[in-house]
Formats: structure tokens, sequence, C-alpha cells
């Protein structure tokens, strides 16, 4: 659906991105989450078939493949968003640190995987209100100002909107508002955070700050993103996982599945064959 | 130029003059009405009117201090049963409801919103006044809540429907349970359409007169307590309305400005509030 979009060329690969991560591979890594024998359905209709997957501890793993093959569903596993949806119903096993997140209480998982949606969706409050609403909600005991301070540094926003935390989150353009709900999301202090191709609704520079900004954020959390845009996941992943149809075909570690991919179908894709 | 292109050029033409005359009819409507009380009850209307019992048959002057009052603890009353009841039932339709229940439930309101007002007014007759043997208050504002209920319910529904579901998952996903997210976030982006909703049903019931005519009831004087019967401005305008009295007509009217004119208060307010514009953008 987005082959029109996209330039049918090959990704060239940073080359301090290779280094960091081209002798890893993902089972060598201690492991935040663990997917394992996952198969999804919405009613009687499978649409994740048998997934199995790592994903490592402050590293940036993002989920590829075009538009429908169940990259965003296999997202929202991950801090079980999909039970919002009637009918939803997963089977296997998804661990966070040892621990099965079915078992848990979807409330505190929540707390810790946090989620950054594709349209940046500000509540209609104010910018301190924004950030400091997971704390709240909480019933967190951590000053309030000095908690927003720092989650707005950590996402690259502080100085933007220091002087005027008390307006409206709408008033921030598309670009920091999504800045703003990494913001919000980083205040509870996630052990992961989900994000759900974060730049598509955004422009260019947009998108260069936030894609800067996820690599920077891994030191403090475990990153997982789903991208259509094959260039953002080789700038800033350390692993990608190629999905088709419901199907994990490829996951390697990223300057691997870019430049040698064990599948013909993930060369296909890469190589804008399809898509 | 040909007899037929003509033709369909008087057609277009003769189509959007009745149009624009029949919208012209339903405003002017409205204006005529406001326009036919200003002349009958205009010269009525005095302090007096707002300060003063009805004066005995007879004698000139009075006013209809008791109805204001009592139709402002009838509507009272009525808020404090509609409003709650419509809101949280709303609340649950929109965010908690699924499949059956929701459907039954909004069935059922818009049945009770057609219900007529004259059957409410005999249920609460027999639900309330009946059983203390006495018109009163309560059975007014019962019987008037009871019909702002379903008017309450259907649009606080429609405007926490209207709520992004953006929204809702951006709250969820910082691990707000249901009932916060639903308190803290969908409530607080739909509260101007909430007041609105409110409003209007406030006003809507405002002007009842069947519901009232055997629970309130109706009183010459002060009415003694929320257990005996009241006076309301509607009564009034239908007791006023129907005696043989030239002055009592002339302070029916009057009671009728003042009721209009309560109630176009209440909608421009609503109106207002409503275009200060949703406080969240459509996407």
């Amino acid at each position: 659906m987005h082959a029109s979009a996209r330039p049918a060329v090959s990704v060239n690969i940073p080359p301090t991105a290779t280094s960091a991560a081209n002798r890893e591979t993902p089972a060598a890594l201690s492991m935040r989450m663990t997917i394992s024998k996952v198969n999804f359905f919405y009613g009687s209709k499978q649409t994740l078939f048998n997934i199995n997957l790592g994903i490592a501890v402050n590293k940036v793993t993002a989920l590829i493949g075009p538009s429908g093959c169940g990259k965003s569903t296999l997202l929202r596993t991950l801090n079980r968003m999909y039970e919002t949806v009637r009918n939803a119903r997963l089977e296997g096993e998804i661990l966070l640190d040892g621990q099965n997140i079915l078992a848990q209480d979807v409330t505190s998982l929540r707390r810790r995987v946090g989620m950054v949606f594709q349209r940046p969706n500000p509540f209609p409050k104010s910018i301190f209100d924004n950030v400091a609403y997971g704390l709240r909600i909480n019933g967190s005991k951590v000053p309030l100002a000095e908690a927003v301070e720092k989650s707005l540094r950590h996402a690259a926003l502080w100085d933007e909107v220091k002087d005027h935390l008390h307006k409206s989150a709408y008033e921030l353009s598309g670009g920091q508002q999504q800045r703003l709900c990494i913001a919000r999301a980083l205040a509870v202090e996630p052990e992961v955070l989900l994000l759900d191709e974060p730049c598509s609704a955004l422009d260019p520079i947009s998108t260069a700050k936030i894609e800067e900004l996820l690599v920077q954020l891994k030191d403090l959390c475990t990153i997982v993103t789903v991208t259509h845009n094959m260039q953002q996941a080789a700038r800033i992943s350390d692993f990608t996982a190629f999905l088709l149809i419901g199907q994990l075909i490829e996951f390697s570690p990223t300057p691997q599945l870019f430049t040698t991919p064990g599948d013909p179908r993930t060369e296909a894709y890469i190589t804008g064959r399809f898509g | 130029m040909s007899s037929n292109l003509r033709w369909r050029k008087f057609v277009s033409g003769f189509m959007l003059t009745m149009t624009g005359v029949c919208a012209l009819v339903a405003v002017s409507v409205l204006f005529f009405i406001l326009g036919y009380l200003v002349f009958h009850g205009g010269t009525s209307i005095s302090w007096n009117f707002f300060t003063k019992l009805p004066a005995p048959v007879g004698e000139g002057g009075g006013g209809m201090a008791n109805a204001i009052v009592g139709s402002a603890k009838l509507l009272l009353l009525a808020s404090l049963i509609g409003v709650p009841v419509g809101f949280f039932g709303a609340i649950y339709l929109a965010e908690f409801g699924g499949g059956a229940t929701t459907f039954v439930v909004r069935y059922a309101a818009d049945l009770l919103n057609g219900v007529p007002s004259i059957v409410i007014g005999i249920f609460a007759y027999g639900l309330v006044v009946l059983p203390f043997k006495h018109f009163s208050t309560l059975a007014g504002g019962f019987a008037l809540g009871l019909m702002m209920i379903p008017v309450t319910l259907r649009s606080t529904e429609e405007f926490l429907r209207g709520v992004p579901r953006a929204l809702r998952e951006a709250a969820m996903a910082l691990g707000a349970s249901k009932w916060k997210t639903v308190a803290t976030v969908i409530v607080p982006a739909a509260y101007r359409g909430i007041l609105t909703a409110v409003l209007l049903a406030f006003a809507r019931v405002a002007g009842e007169t069947a519901p009232l005519l055997f629970t309130a009831f109706g009183n010459r004087f002060w009415s003694p307590g929320w257990d005996q019967p009241t006076s309301s401005l509607p009564v009034m305008i239908f007791t006023y309305a129907i005696a043989p009295y030239e002055d009592w007509h002339r302070q029916a009217w009057a009671a009728g400005l003042v009721l209009l004119g309560l109630i176009l208060v209440i909608n421009i307010v609503a109106r207002a509030i409503l275009a200060r514009g949703i406080a969240v953008p459509r996407s």
C-alpha cells in the first residue's frame, strides 16, 4: 500500500549502527521481554502465527513489514492494548522480566510498558498536566514539578516549553506534541517503551528529531518501534523483525537484515519489490 | 433561449424561492410568538409581578412570586433526579455497555423520551401522590425528573462518544483503569457538550404543564413545604388563561413571556458554551 511513497532503493546503513550491533545476536543478550508461540485472533480471523521473539534490554527493536502484516498487532500484545478491542484473543506466552504478562494486573503492566501512538494524542490539558497525568493517577509521591521537568528534558522538549508549561498542549506543533506524548510516557519510568509508527504523521524535521531522541532514550529504557519506513528502521534500530501476513519471517541484527537478509522474502521487501 | 431552458430556469427559481419562504416561516414563528407575548403581557410585567402573591379575584394587581419560586423548586428537584441518572447512565452506555444491553437501554430511553408528558404525570400521580395522599412539590419534581432522564442520557452519550478513541488509548496505555480514564480524560474532554445537554434538558422540562397538573397541582399562596402543593409558572398560565377575567389573561401572557424568556436565555447560554468549541480536535 505504501509502495508508491517509498523509493525502491536499498538502504544505507550508518557506520555507527553497523559497528555497534554487528557482532551481537539477539540470543546472546539479556532479554527484557520474550514472546513465545504467540497466536493472535480477531474473532475467528487469525492475524499472528506462532511468533517467537526476544526484546533485548536497552536496545531498539524495530518491527517492519507491509501494511496489514501484523506488526502493530504484535506491538499491542506487549502492553495488552489489544484487549480494548472486542473479540481479540491471544494464545501463547509473553514474559516481561521472566514473568508472564498475561497473568498480571493490566494497569500495573501498562505502567511498566509505556506506549506512544501513531498520531500525537495529548490530552486536552496543559503541557504540565499531560506529563504529570501518569504520576497523578498512580498516586506517585515524587515531586511533580521535578519529575515533569526530567521527562520533558528526556524528550528533548524542555527548552521549547519551559516558559509556558501551563498552556494547552494543543498549542504545540505536531512534532512537539509527539515529543510531549513521549515525555508523558517516560514520566512513569517504564521499563519498555512501545512506539506505533511514531513519525508517520510528522514532517521530516520532526521525524529526524524523534529518531535522534529514540537512539538516546535506549539508555533509559528498552524500545520497540513499529515502522513502515525501512530507512528509519535502519537508522535507529539495533534489531529488526520482518513480518509478513502474520508470520515472523526474519529477525536479526539490523545491519545484517538490511545487508545480507536470510530470507528471499525479506530481500524482496527491503529492495522495494512489494509492500 | 429555448423554451425548455426557460422552463428549467423558472422551476429552479421557483423552488429556491419556496425553500427560502419556508425557512422564513420557520424562523418568524418564534419572533411572532415573542412579539405577541410582549404585546399582550409586556405591560403586566412589573416589579410586583416578581414579588407579590396572586391577588384575590376582582382585585387588580398582584404577582406570581409563588409560581416563580415554585417552578424553581420543581426544576431543582427534577435536576437532582434527571441529571445524575442521565449522566451516569450515559457513561454506562458510551463506555461500559456493549451489545444487547446498550441496545435495550438506548431504545428504552428513546421510547421514554416519546412518552406523552401527561402519561408521565399520571404515573407520578399513582406512584407519589396517591401513597402520600397529597399533591406535592416532590411529586411534581419527580415527574419532571423522569422527563429529564432520556434527554440528558442520549445527548450526553453522544458527546461522550465524540471523544476520540486516541485519548482513551493514551490514558489506558499509562495504566489508567477504565473508570480513571472516564473520570480524568473522557468526561473532562466532553464537559462542554455534557453541560449543554443538561441545560437543554432543563429548558425542555421548564415549560412542561401536563405532568404538573395532578402532581404539583397549584397553589394561590406560598407552598408551605416540599410535601405540599405548589404553584408553578406553566400551571399558572393554564389556570389564568382559562379564567373569565381580563386581568388574569394579561397576567397569563406575562407569565408566558417570563417562561419563554427563561428558556431562551438557557438555550442561548447552552449554544454559547458549545460554540466556544470542543477542546478536542477531531482526527
